[in-house]
């Protein structure tokens, strides 16, 4: 049959939709294979750069190995460990703030006595130009955590300026600096709250 | 021959100007508006949707034969949607660093709805050459408009051209990145949307009024009627 015949009729429409889904789909599932390895190995570069942004110092550890997840605030949260001779000497983990447009995640590096080693916005959408000091590209900011901990300053001075605190906030958003800071604070809190578990003193491993 | 020069000329200026994606055509506009905050983002989506528009044009037409009037727009849908899909894949895979920059564009390519205008109303009826040919100079004229856009916002709020252009283009291209105005304070809503919106219409009456000009003076004089 001449294909300008067969194209108008009711089946050749199915099978035309049915063909193209297939193909589709089959070029989907094929680049999705040879690429996902790829993928994977380049996303585990990155968390490892932001892993090395907020810890300073070598390690002997793979930390993308050496994990532990624990409830936090709003879920569990992934805790990545750091060891020096076996014990360990640093954790890493992510914190949520809430900014002037919904949520800022952070990474926070903490030390085995508490003091933030770094911390870093790993993803926002607060405006450009206002909010946006929060990353260590615009501004230093975010730099004036490194060497805080509980107790320094005391508990109800971790807040910014505007509040009786300690940490600037920015000419004009006082929003976005107020919600890293609040998460800064409540990363040190779960610190505190799982030490132990965190620095592998329960005698599960050693 | 000289027939399918013109015409392959025709489809260059269509385009690139006439029947500019943003500027004639009012399509893509929310893309448009979304990454135009700087010129190097509106260079970024603009080659990106370049590459899916040219490939997207050449491979619904190579199977125009074979689609049918009656479900053409769900195949089109599909073709571009994996199309995107697969770019946004391997250049996560293997240009990673490019991604990084790209990622959040290549996802809105799919909801451009420039690329299924032109597999509708161009790829649809010609040759996989001229398709492609469309796709190509669609593509740049869209490009065009987004760094014109992009420009005339970055410059307006933040004082700058092409800042960060290294971290698409590489560190040879970083001579682009200029500051126009030192110690300026940034006018913050040229950023912001209401910007796009304000740069984007003073653009389109300015295309208005510069092709009026022109086939004012193509024709300056009206015929003399006795």
């Amino acid at each position: 049959m001449n294909l300008d015949v067969l194209r108008n009729t009711l089946g050749y429409q199915g099978a035309l939709l049915a063909v193209a889904a297939l193909v589709t789909t089959m070029a989907l599932a094929l680049a999705a294979r040879a690429t996902g390895p790829d993928i994977a190995a380049a996303e585990a570069r990155d968390l490892q750069q932001s892993l090395a942004q907020v810890l300073p110092g070598r390690f002997e550890n793979d930390l993308l190995k050496d994990t532990l997840e624990l409830p936090g605030t709003d879920g569990m949260v992934k805790v990545y460990r750091a060891r020096r001779g076996g014990r360990v000497e640093a954790v890493v983990f992510q914190v949520t703030g809430y900014g002037y447009a919904g949520r800022i995640l952070c990474l926070m590096g903490v030390d085995r006595t508490g003091q933030v080693l770094g911390v870093r916005v790993i993803k926002h959408a607060e405006t450009p130009g206002l909010g946006d000091k929060i990353e260590p590209e615009k501004s230093s900011w975010i730099h004036a955590f490194v060497g805080r901990f509980l107790g320094d300053p005391a508990a109800d001075k971790w807040a910014v300026k505007k509040d009786g605190g300690v940490f600037d906030q920015f000419a004009g958003a006082t929003i976005t600096p107020r919600g890293v800071v609040r998460a800064v604070k409540g990363g040190l809190e779960f610190f505190m709250r799982e030490k132990s578990r965190l620095l592998d003193e329960t005698g599960e491993r050693s | 021959m000289s027939d399918v020069h013109a015409s392959y000329l025709r489809i260059s200026r269509e385009g690139l100007w006439d029947n500019n994606v943003v500027f004639a055509q009012m399509l893509a506009l929310c893309p448009t508006l979304a990454v135009t905050g700087s010129a190097t983002n509106g260079l970024g989506m603009g080659l990106a949707t370049t590459a899916v528009l040219v490939v997207s044009n050449m491979l619904i037409s190579a199977l125009r034969r074979f689609i049918s009037a009656e479900v053409r727009i769900p195949v089109y849908v599909v073709f571009i949607a994996t199309l995107v899909t697969l770019v946004d894949m391997s250049l996560n895979a293997w240009v990673h660093d490019l991604y990084k920059v790209l990622g959040l564009f290549i996802a809105l390519i799919v909801v451009n709805c420039a690329i299924l205008g032109r597999a509708e109303s161009f790829a649809s009826k010609n040759p996989v050459l001229p398709a492609a040919l469309d796709g190509l100079m669609m593509g740049l004229g869209f490009t065009f408009a987004l760094v014109l856009i992009g420009g005339v916002r970055e410059v307006l709020g933040s004082g700058t051209l092409f800042a960060q252009a290294h971290l698409l283009l590489g560190e040879s291209f970083a001579f682009l990145e200029t500051t126009l105005i030192a110690q300026y304070k940034g006018f913050l809503l040229m950023i912001l949307p209401p910007g796009g919106f304000l740069a984007v219409g003073f653009l389109l009456a300015g295309k208005r009024l510069l092709d009026q000009r022109l086939t004012a003076r193509a024709a300056p004089l009206l015929p003399v009627t006795a």
